[in-house]
């Protein structure tokens, strides 16, 4: 289990390494300069060369990469800035915010979507699923795979604004989504959230219907389940107990996979509601081409993927005893 | 839904002691393909404390046949057909909860593969003891102390610990013993064992013989034995059933099938089987040709394509018309051949070859 722990941390800071580095070094490849972003209109070529100095930027790029990476660890100096502690991951080109602290801000938010809707997605997708194996050929079924079918073809910038116009606008059911903070108001968190919840998890709930499903017709025709019908365990049983047991591990083997497609959905649901999560700071680096940022919400997110994968894969060995980490 | 055909009436005649009664069972699944006719008229009897052997080639219903006594076809695509009574109960018109009750209880079932049929998700203990728990309404600690007595009783060393252990734990051979408690754990009247040594070494294969059998003298449990292996038929079975593409083709004590074998189906089985003391140099006789499709069987004999002796019947009824098993009782088969030309066969051209 130590081992386990300590080779998984490691695996996780190289990925984290090999992808920052990535984007660095990518993100020179654009043909633009931050510095003259800084410079102002009438900008003479020695300002842009000071403030190129003071952003470091007349280093070779593997030093630049060095002293952004050491910063992480040690803090550093900004001239253009000033003092920057660790973990320093610099200040925005754009809004001259520090990153760490613009991240940490926005973190809650990105979070309580992604979270939320992932519960949405695995209670509703999964008990769905698991009905519609349960009435196998009969209506409610085929109601379930419909709709399964309906839901994976809609896009969340298309239902999002449908459904704040139907249920806010005109039915005022709920109120405008925003985000409130849990510690203030748990109640108006969870209110305020419903909508960006369950539009984000639409999509991919029906690709849990349609997956549950499957695995449980699947693990219904397994042996060990004929075994335990053949013990007089009634239907019941055999289907909550034993095949739910061995449906569980391509579950939660498909939800790792599609953790990093649902951050993407939560970026986009974020835009959709005008959330300000770590979504907003990244769409706007890109568009700012703001490298400290840029890199910033990259290594937030591929931590987040990273960790929540260690996170599945402790799941299996929960599930499955012939698991062992190690 | 089950679809049960009852053309006749209930009152079947059985002999005293007669434990089992399968009486023109069959069975018959919908596929993509077609039907598939898995098993067609069949017909048996178990006594009380005795063992009865099931051969025949794979995919002769074998397994079918014995999965519907405990109704564990899947309702919505198979259509089962005749009786199968239990003492005075039809398991075919049973209710789902009757058969709930039957199953674990009075008829176990040992299947083949002990590494898929055992839940890998859940303790060895835990698996045995919900079936004492679910019918004999034991606490949670009287359960797991039973399981722990049955792990004993099939020779599980340090039981007391490995109760607590997964399947995957254990070797086949003790998974298989494993299995062989859980099926043991509420003292079944009947226990189904579909080929319970073939993923087993000899000497394993052995023990576990010699444990059904020591608990068949201990409990008067009646068995089903089902299996390729005609050597262990003739250690366990009291009584053989041939089985062919879903039929019974020859029935008869194990000595009377084995010693002078009628069918000509089951001198190809016998045939086909290695023997250490033979010469190495002599071939095996496998029986030629191919098993018929189920899903159209051969009208007449289902045999008839790949027997050697038809010509001797002279008319082509083999090719036409179904032979029934004769005589009505005792040592019987399904072949148009008179009794004195299968022995005349057997004595002259086969025996030597056995
Ligand atoms: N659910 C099913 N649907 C369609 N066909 C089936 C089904 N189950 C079994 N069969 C067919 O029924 C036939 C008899 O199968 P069965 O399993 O009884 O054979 P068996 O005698 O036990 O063989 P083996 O020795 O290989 O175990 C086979 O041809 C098989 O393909
Ligand atoms: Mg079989």
């Amino acid at each position: 289990m130590f081992r386990f722990f300590v080779r998984r941390l490691i695996g996780a800071a190289v990925i984290m390494l090999i992808i920052s580095a990535v984007t660095f070094f990518l993100f020179y490849a654009i043909p633009r300069d931050p510095a003259r972003a800084f410079c102002g209109k009438i900008c003479s070529p020695t300002n842009l060369e000071l403030i190129r100095h003071n952003l470091g930027m007349d280093d070779p790029l593997f030093v630049q990469y060095w002293h952004w990476l050491t910063g992480i660890f040690t803090g550093r100096d900004l001239v253009q800035f000033g003092a920057c502690a660790a973990p320093c991951l610099g200040y925005s080109f754009a809004t001259q915010e520090p990153v760490f602290a613009a991240i940490l801000d926005r973190f809650p938010v990105t979070v309580s979507v992604t979270l939320g809707a992932a519960v949405v997605i695995l209670s509703f997708g999964i008990v769905t699923g698991m009905i519609a194996a349960w009435q196998q050929g009969k209506p409610l079924d085929k109601i379930a795979s419909t709709s399964s079918v309906i839901g994976a073809s809609l896009q969340i910038y298309f239902v999002g604004p449908l459904v704040v116009f139907f249920v806010v606008d005109s039915m005022g059911l709920l109120p405008r989504p925003s985000y409130i903070p849990f510690t203030e108001d748990p109640l108006g968190w969870f209110v305020h959230l419903l909508i960006p919840w369950f539009v984000l998890s639409i999509i991919f709930t029906a690709n849990y219907t349609r997956m549950t499903r499957s695995v449980m017709v699947e693990q219904l025709a397994e042996d060990y389940v004929r075994t335990a019908r053949a013990k007089g365990m009634s239907s019941r049983t055999v289907f909550l107990r034993f095949a739910w047991r061995g449906a569980m591990i391509p579950i939660v083997t498909i939800f790792g996979v599609d953790l990093a497609t649902l951050l993407g959905g939560a970026i986009i649901t974020e835009q959709t509601f005008t959330l300000h999560g770590i979504g907003e700071l990244a769409v706007r680096a890109v568009q700012n081409t703001d490298l400290p940022m840029l890199l910033g919400v990259t290594l937030v997110g591929a931590f987040a993927i990273v960790i929540l994968n260690i996170v599945v894969d402790m799941l299996y060995a929960v599930i499955d005893p012939r698991v062992r980490l190690g | 839904m089950t679809t049960v055909t009852w053309d006749r009436e209930p009152a079947t005649p059985r002999g005293p002691g007669t434990f089992l009664s399968v009486r023109d069972l069959s069975v018959e699944f919908s596929t993509e393909d077609g039907v598939v006719h898995a098993v067609d008229a069949l017909s048996f009897d178990l006594q009380k404390g005795t063992t009865l052997g099931i051969v025949g080639e794979s995919g002769s219903g074998k397994s079918v046949s014995n999965l519907a006594i405990l109704g564990l076809h899947d309702p919505t695509q198979t259509k089962l057909g005749g009786e199968i009574w239990l003492e005075d109960q039809d398991l075919l018109r049973a209710s789902r909860s009757t058969m709930e009750k039957l199953r674990g209880n009075r008829i176990a079932m040992i299947f083949q593969d002990p590494l898929t049929s055992l839940s890998p998700y859940h303790t060895v203990g835990r698996q045995i003891s919900e079936v004492y728990r679910k019918h004999k309404g034991a606490s949670r600690a009287e359960a797991r102390a039973r399981a722990v007595e049955m792990l004993e009783r099939v020779g599980i060393p340090h039981a007391r610990t490995r109760v607590d252990d997964y399947p995957h734990q254990f070797s086949g051979g003790m998974r298989q013993r494993v299995m062989i408690a859980m099926a043991l754990v509420c003292d079944p009247d009947l226990i189904i064992a579909d080929e319970p040594t073939t993923a087993l070494d000899v000497t394993v294969q052995a023990q576990i013989l010699d444990l059904l059998k020591d608990l068949q003298q201990q409990f008067g449990t009646s068995i089903i034995l089902i299996t390729h292996d005609l050597g262990v038929v003739a250690n366990t079975a009291h009584n053989v059933l041939v089985m062919y593409a879903g039929r019974a083709v020859e029935q008869g004590t194990t000595h009377e099938v084995l010693r002078e074998p009628r069918h000509p189906y089951t001198w190809g089985l016998l045939g086909s089987m290695p023997k250490l003391s033979s010469n190495v140099d002599l071939p095996l006789l496998p029986v030629r040709g191919t098993p018929p499709s189920l899903l159209s069987p051969p009208p007449g004999c289902p045999f008839h394509p790949r027997c050697d002796h038809r010509q001797l019947v002279g008319s082509d009824v083999c090719a036409t018309e179904r032979p029934e098993l004769s005589p009505a009782e005792g040592h019987r088969d399904a072949c148009y051949l008179t009794l004195a030309q299968k022995r005349e066969i057997f004595d002259g051209k086969i025996k030597e070859l056995l």
